[in-house]
This record gives C-alpha cells, sequence and structure tokens, in this order.
C-alpha cells in the first residue's frame, strides 16, 4: 500500500478524523465513560497508573482499553501502509520529564487538550480557561522553536526497540484478561479497579478497545495532533492539523447536543473544578511540555505504535507523573486543586523553561 | 543554485522549520530536503507549497525521503 496517496494527510482527511473522533468520544460516555471524558488520554493513562497501583487514589483505577487500542491501532496502520520505522535516542531523559510535568499540568486542571477540547463541547465553561491556558503555553513552547529549541535527531534501532510500548499494551490487556473485574472487589489479581468515582465508569471493554483501534489508525494516517494545531497556527499560520481539530470541538458539541449530554455552565460540570486560574496554568504547563515534546498525549501513543521509543519514553514518564500527581496530592479535584498542586505547577514551568533555554544545541 | 538541507532524525516541526528558514534566507531556488519519516514528507511538501514553491520530485532511498522543491 506504500505507492497509494495517504488521502488522510489531505484537508478533508484530517476533518473527516476530527469529525469520527467528535463522535466516537460522545458515544463512549453514553455508552458508559465519565462525563465529558469519552476519551481522555491523561486521564486514561491515570486510570491505567492506578490499575496497576502506582498511585492509590480509589476513584481512579482501571486499565483503560482505548489507550491500548490506540497503540497497538497505530501500530497496525504503521505496518501496514510500511511507515513502522523503530528509532530512539533524541534526548530521552527530557522526554520523560517532559511527560511527568505534562501530566501533574493535566491533572491540575483535569484533562488533557482531548477532554479539555470535549468538555468545551459538553457546555463546561472552565474548559475554555483551560484551552487559552494550552494556547498560552503552546506560544511560549514555539517561541523556544524559533529560537534554536531542539532535541536532538533520532537514530535506527532494532525492531524491537519500536515494539516496546506496543508490548507493554499488550502486556496490559492480557492482564485483563487474567484477572478481570469482579463485581463489588476493588482488587482481582495485581490489579485495582474503583468501585465508584470516574474509574468505575467505563463503557463495555471490547467497544473501548475497538474504538481506540479504529482512531490509532486513523490518527496515525493523518497524523491528528491536538498540540500541533494550535503550535502550527502560532508557528507557520498554518491550518490543517487546527482544522481537524476544530472538527473535533463542533462535531462533538452537536453529537452531545443529540445525545442529552450538553449541559452549559462553570459549577457542577462533571471531573472539573472552578478555579480559574489554576484551570489556566495547569493547562499552560501541559501545552509547554507537549509543545517542547513534539505532540500531545494522543500523538504520543501514536508515535510510540509507529516505532517512535522517545515517545514511548514520553508516555511512560506521564504514567509515572500520574502516580507522583496522586501519591502527593498535586491533582485536582472537583473540590479544587490539590494541597501541592500550585507548587507543583510552578515547579513545572521553571523545569520546563530550563529545558527550553539549554536545549538549542546546534544541528549536526 | 541548489542547496540541500539534511533533516534526517528530526521530527516537526524541525523539518519544516529548516525548510523555511532556507526559503527565507533566499539565494536558492532549488532546494533538496532529506526527510526520513513520511510525516516529516508530508508537512515539509505542504509548506513549501503554501510559500508558492513547486515540489519538483520526491524520490525514495533507504535512508528515508528527498523532496526537490524548486521556486514557484
Amino acid at each position: 500500500m506504500k505507492g497509494m496517496k495517504n488521502i488522510f494527510a489531505g484537508r478533508w482527511g484530517i476533518i473527516g478524523v476530527g469529525v469520527i473522533i467528535g463522535i466516537l468520544a460522545p458515544l463512549l460516555q453514553k455508552l458508559g465513560n465519565p462525563g465529558n471524558m469519552g476519551i481522555c488520554v491523561a486521564c486514561f493513562e491515570r486510570d491505567i497508573a492506578g490499575a496497576l497501583g502506582l498511585h492509590r487514589a480509589a476513584v481512579v483505577q482501571y486499565i483503560r482499553p482505548e489507550i491500548i487500542g490506540f497503540v497497538v491501532g497505530s501500530l497496525i496502520a504503521a505496518y501496514l501502509f510500511k511507515e513502522f520505522r523503530p528509532r530512539l535516542g533524541s534526548a530521552p531523559i527530557v522526554r520523560f520529564f517532559l511527560g511527568v510535568f505534562a501530566m501533574i499540568g493535566a491533572l491540575v486542571f483535569l484533562g488533557c487538550p482531548w477532554r479539555a477540547a470535549l468538555r468545551l463541547a459538553g457546555g463546561d465553561g472552565n474548559a475554555i480557561l483551560g484551552l487559552l491556558g494550552l494556547i498560552f503555553g503552546v506560544w511560549i513552547g514555539t517561541l523556544f522553536l524559533k529560537g534554536g529549541y531542539n532535541l536532538g535527531r533520532t537514530q535506527q534501532t532494532q525492531p524491537a526497540a519500536g515494539w516496546m510500548l506496543p508490548l507493554f499494551m499488550v502486556g496490559l490487556f492480557l492482564l485483563m484478561l487474567v484477572f478481570p473485574q469482579i463485581e463489588g472487589k476493588e482488587k482481582s489479581g495485581v490489579l485495582f479497579y474503583s468501585l465508584k468515582g470516574p474509574g468505575s465508569m467505563h463503557a463495555p471493554l471490547a467497544v473501548s478497545l475497538m474504538v481506540g483501534l479504529f482512531i490509532g489508525f486513523l490518527a496515525q494516517r493523518s497524523r491528528f495532533c491536538t498540540m500541533g494545531a494550535i503550535r502550527d497556527f502560532v508557528l507557520f499560520r498554518q491550518s490543517h492539523l487546527l482544522s481537524g481539530f476544530i472538527a473535533l470541538i463542533v462535531t462533538a458539541f452537536i453529537a452531545n447536543f443529540i445525545l442529552g449530554q450538553f449541559k452549559a455552565g462553570f459549577a457542577g460540570q462533571p471531573v472539573s473544578h472552578t478555579m480559574h486560574l489554576w484551570n489556566f496554568a495547569g493547562m499552560a504547563l501541559s501545552g509547554l511540555a507537549f509543545c517542547l515534546a513534539g505532540g500531545c498525549p494522543g500523538r504520543q501513543l501514536f508515535l510510540s505504535g509507529e516505532g517512535d521509543g522517545d515517545a514511548a519514553i514520553f508516555v511512560m514518564g506521564m504514567i509515572v507523573g500520574a502516580g507522583i500527581a496522586h501519591n502527593f496530592g498535586l491533582a485536582s479535584s472537583p473540590a479544587g486543586v490539590g494541597p501541592y498542586g500550585i507548587p507543583a505547577v510552578i515547579v513545572g514551568i521553571a523545569v520546563c523553561l530550563f529545558i527550553g533555554f539549554t536545549m538549542r544545541k546546534r544541528i549536526a | 543554485m541548489s542547496k540541500t538541507v539534511d533533516a534526517r532524525g528530526l521530527s516537526c516541526p524541525q523539518p519544516v522549520l529548516m525548510t523555511l528558514d532556507e526559503i527565507k534566507t533566499g539565494g536558492a531556488d532549488e532546494i533538496i530536503v532529506l526527510v526520513d519519516s513520511d510525516a516529516s514528507k508530508e508537512n515539509v511538501s505542504r509548506a513549501a507549497e503554501n510559500k508558492g514553491w513547486n515540489v519538483a520530485a520526491i524520490t525514495e532511498k533507504a535512508s528515508g525521503y528527498h523532496i526537490t522543491i524548486k521556486k514557484g
């Protein structure tokens, strides 16, 4: 299929993918996923961290099959179209910490860019602050990019290295089969399952997995990226990826309306708080970290599926970051920011600025 | 005059930034951009066309793609 022109690389391709995600995410919510959380890459990775016991916040523990599907769906597309390219070595440790702080910022806001879009499409006004923060963070990132910031070249490596994250995902899926959820039990074998809260709310496993695989496939082909959408517009005035992101928001808004899931307002929105400054700042930190790492959390999963070991490191950073955020009171809750959320955002921004100012080695 | 931009091993937006820098510097009316991923190939082609340049040829090599762009 190599010779075939990539239809998803065109304007209508990326818009089509945005529309499809905009339909599927509200449907996942209808089928059981938490409010305005049909898909949230950060939240779902946090739930995976909880299911593995990396944190013990009882309300957010579930191996989310959507995430498994994102990586494996991308892997399938990459192999089918001969784009699987095992590579790594572009400042992995820096990417790890960018992942950690991207997650901490996302958990102060309570969502990644995907969920910020879905929250807006569900009528949650707090998402406006989050999206403004995201734009601000990405804008800061583009200033570094213009100033010569880069994480250096990757190197080709053995296919097995590119398989590490996909295999980890397959492993998580096998764990779910070996230790399935037991009604009324908070633990099944080595896995934790939430009995209440967002972690207890999920669409049927097979549906979540199939939707994940489908989106993973489409996103690999179209290079869908919510951070790139903003970055490319700010940096080059290019609206290619942005048109996909906007298509997602508009479609999800219509879908929510039809499904009766639209509720406008600031207070009492599902899994959200109304501390505007920290909604803004949390997402600004995330946006900056995503921009410095070259992709939104979804894109990092899709890149991992095509064999990008550096993106895989970022993903692992996010999962570890979720453990840190919930173990040490950095993550927000509907009551507001956690006891150490505010200093964590400040430290995170300082770390990202340090990385932005220092990683500017000339490309040989 | 032809110039070469080697963006292999770099992920976006670097290949696009390097290509646009070379376009902006002027001098060259043909630029050959070396990339090693399909996403970079698409992005560089799209950015060049946005600047009014033509994608004259894309040849596949073992190490990726050679994209030849020409001033429109």
